[in-house]
């Protein structure tokens, strides 16, 4: 699967999210995960989506986007040049005599235990989505019972910032 | 100074110089109709709020300005809807207000209450609801900004009732606050230049306009940069009369059931300038087997349409009257400076196309009354010095193909929606933006069928549209899709001529009815109904049921496999597939 990561700012005010919502709908967009929370700019909210680059055409994502009026700006980030992160809490069965194993399989891939039972144990991971497919798959063979994931939020590498460049914002008065 | 957010909204609408608006009151929007009647804002109270919004669509087309429209909360706000998608599709700068239920209630399931935000989101360019009586002026101010700048659209403003009743303080001009909203600015020079090379150099050019011309009033630069390059210009469905259609240059409609000479010029060209057009499904027919030869230069104001469809050699983003002028300024420049294009032989064969594979119809004198002799009858009695509206289907196709238009906003219809009973309210809304013109709404049976309450409205308030019913009993488009495409099977698509008697129906709505069932009479009876200016006026053209709607390329195939109809023989039809010119 082709995945393509779009950093949309947004304007944070009532009715955004379900306009978005409505384009991908409206559309027939595919998206893998979205994501939103607020900037350091409190006017300002933060998506990130990830779109199945395969099944929809990411050129038609971007440029709809832009046409909706409260979105602010819109930036396709780089795999490579991007440091993509998800969290993951992780429910797993953690048998007496697999407990060793699993807690070593949970640090090789920088999970904290973040609540230990007597059957099972929650595991808080914070890695690449890909990264997280890989610990999931190693977790298998314990039993994973609930999983919970944020989706993928994602920063570009190097001093360049979503902001340098300023959108066009036109200045009108009635 | 104080006053109530019903208030602050009525001035807005007078500070934002509306003169009309097209409604309908009820519960939550109540606030509003108070100080409207002390108001120099004209009201025109429809009879369905679907009405209303078509009204305003209707003459935003006609006159270039944003109609407005105003329902309350619940099933009011809903009955929009069908109008909103329709300017939605068909880029209609339009406002419509919608009362809410008081902001405490919303989300509890209150009486009339619907998230008509929510529903309208994908079929608005934009919409608010506005929970701070404080906002209303600038919510009003940017509803108008967003809707008739850019490439235009709806925009629909909900308002609770607690902030209409609510009071603040007056404040005009408000400062618009769209950080998000972009409009291209001009034209990059250096794609226009290399647009214009290209025009230059072309052997088979053909110049693709869309409604953008019309929208953007470019059809100046457009007949100025069709004479410059000497090439031939098709108008689509939504941009008749943005081109004369007795230019030597015109090839007339493209499309699904466009004029031979339109369809096989765009397949055969080497190269296509799409103007405030969109490559939609209805013009290219099968995509893949599209103008396989042409390079294509496209001009759009909406940088999304760039691409969606067909992939430009030249992609221009910018506002069409810019873009054209310099454009033609470009073009004119090269003419002057390495001689004129090397048209002549194409402008010859795609005339050729036009006189060998002519619309064509056959009107007995004694024969049934075909819909196409009275369109133009129409046609030729108007000399183009009319607004057409129509509705959606056969008649719509009819009026398109077989009307001679002279200039642009004197044709409207749904285009992108297809939108079935939009011709008698968009008739009433052209006709209330020009009072002086003569608005003549050709329908079908089972179009005016669903809006004709609208012709109440019309009688009480004054307003004299025209409507032409051609009544051929069935829903025609659909009767022939089952006719070519279903064997002949006829399903569910017979209504009858004669139920309601539409003459009667005329007269009941305080109307002039008219009937006419030979195309014997089809001069007297259009004469009579022209001639009728204080009441408005229904004819009930009782046309033939059978007559289809050609050309026609099937759909889903390619436009190389136009269809030239019954009218023409099969040699003809060979001809036309191998693109031939018949000696005339």
């Amino acid at each position: 699967m082709s995945t393509h990561t779009l950093s949309v700012l947004v304007e944070n005010k009532p009715g955004v999210l379900a306009h978005v919502a409505a384009l991908f709908s409206r559309r027939a967009f595919n998206i893998t995960s979205l994501s939103v929370g607020p900037t350091s700019d409190e006017r300002v909210s933060r998506m990130t989506i990830v779109v199945d680059g395969a099944s929809t055409p990411v050129d038609q994502v971007h440029k709809q986007l832009e046409k909706l009026i409260r979105v602010l700006k819109v930036v396709e980030l780089d795999e490579d040049a991007a440091i993509e992160r998800e969290l993951a809490l992780i429910k797993v069965v953690a048998a007496p005599e697999l407990r060793a194993e699993l807690l070593d399989v949970a640090a090789s891939f920088r999970a904290n235990v973040v609540d230990m039972g007597p059957e099972t144990v929650v595991l808080e991971a914070v890695c690449s989505p890909g990264r997280l497919d890989s610990l999931l798959e190693q977790l298998d063979r314990h039993g994973t019972c609930e999983l919970v994931r944020t989706g993928m939020i994602a920063i570009s590498r190097g001093a360049g910032t979503i902001t340098d460049e300023e959108p066009e914002a036109l200045a009108v008065s009635a | 100074m104080e006053v109530t957010g019903a208030q602050a909204l009525v001035r807005s609408l007078e500070c934002q110089g509306v003169d009309v608006i097209f409604g309908l009151p009820g519960g939550a929007i109540l606030p509003a109709y108070d100080p409207l009647r002390s108001s120099s804002l004209r009201h025109v109270l429809v009879r369905h709020e679907q009405g209303a919004g078509h009204a305003a669509e209707g003459y935003a087309w006609a006159t270039g300005r944003v109609g407005v429209c105003m329902a309350t909360s619940g099933p009011g706000a809903t009955n929009l809807v069908t109008a909103l998608a329709d300017a939605y599709m068909d880029s209609v700068p339009m406002v419509a207000i919608t009362g809410q239920v008081p902001t405490a209630m919303i989300g509890t399931d209150a009486f009339q209450e619907s998230d008509i935000t929510g529903i309208t989101a994908p079929i608005t360019k934009h919409n608010e609801l506005v929970t701070d009586v404080e906002r209303i002026p600038a919510a009003i101010a940017e509803a108008f900004h967003i809707a008739s700048s850019g490439r235009p659209g709806p925009v629909l403003v909900d308002l609770p009732k607690d902030i209409l009743q609510a009071t603040s303080t007056w404040s005009w001009p408000p400062v618009l606050d769209l950080p998000g909203y972009r409009i291209p600015g001009p034209p990059d020079a250096e794609r226009i230049a290399a647009a214009a090379r290209l025009l230059h150099q072309a052997r088979r050019p053909v110049l693709y306009v869309g409604g953008g011309v019309i929208k953007s009033d470019s059809h100046e630069a457009l007949r100025e940069l069709a004479e410059t390059v000497q090439a031939p210009v098709t108008t689509t469905l939504m941009a008749r009369g943005a081109f004369p259609d007795s230019h030597p240059l015109a090839l007339g409609m493209p499309g699904m059931h466009g004029m031979y000479a339109a369809v096989a010029a765009l397949q055969d060209a080497d190269l296509i300038v799409a103007l405030g057009s969109r490559f939609d499904d209805r013009v290219t027919g099968k995509l893949a087997a599209f103008a396989p030869k042409a390079k294509v230069i496209h001009a759009d104001i909406d940088p999304a349409e760039i691409g969606k469809n067909r992939t430009p050699d030249v992609a221009i983003v910018g506002d069409l009257r810019t873009v054209m002028g310099e454009l033609a300024r470009a073009a004119r420049a090269l003419v002057d400076s390495d001689g004129p294009t090397d048209t002549a032989d194409w402008v010859a064969t795609t005339a050729g196309w036009k006189r060998s594979f002519p619309l064509r119809y056959t009107q007995d004198s004694d024969g049934p009354l075909k819909p196409q002799h009275v369109v133009e009858r129409l046609s030729a009695m108007t000399g183009g010095d009319a607004i057409i509206v129509a509705g959606v289907g056969q008649h719509q196709m009819h009026a398109a193909q077989h009307y001679s238009f002279t200039k642009p906003r004197s044709w409207i219809n749904s285009g992108g929606a297809g939108t079935m009973g939009f011709a008698v309210p968009a008739a009433m809304g052209a006709q209330v933006g020009r009072p002086d013109e003569l608005v003549v709404a050709i329908d079908g049976d089972g179009c005016f069928q669903m809006t004709a309450q609208e012709l109440a409205t019309c009688a009480i308030e004054g307003i004299p549209i025209k409507v032409l019913i051609f009544n051929n009993g069935f829903l025609g488009m659909v009767r022939q899709w089952q006719e070519l495409f279903y064997d002949e099977r006829y399903s569910e698509v017979h209504l009858g001529t004669t139920i309601p008697d539409y003459v009667k129906l005329a007269e009941a709505y305080g109307c002039a009815g008219l009937r006419c069932e030979q195309a014997g009479d089809v001069d007297a009876v259009l004469e009579k109904a022209l001639s009728i200016s204080d009441v408005p006026t229904v004819v009930d053209f009782r046309t033939h049921d059978a007559e289809g709607v050609f050309p026609m390329v099937p759909v889903g195939r390619a436009n190389d496999d136009i269809v030239l109809g019954p009218e023409f023989t099969a040699a003809e039809q060979q001809a036309a597939a191998r693109k031939e010119v018949i000696a005339s």
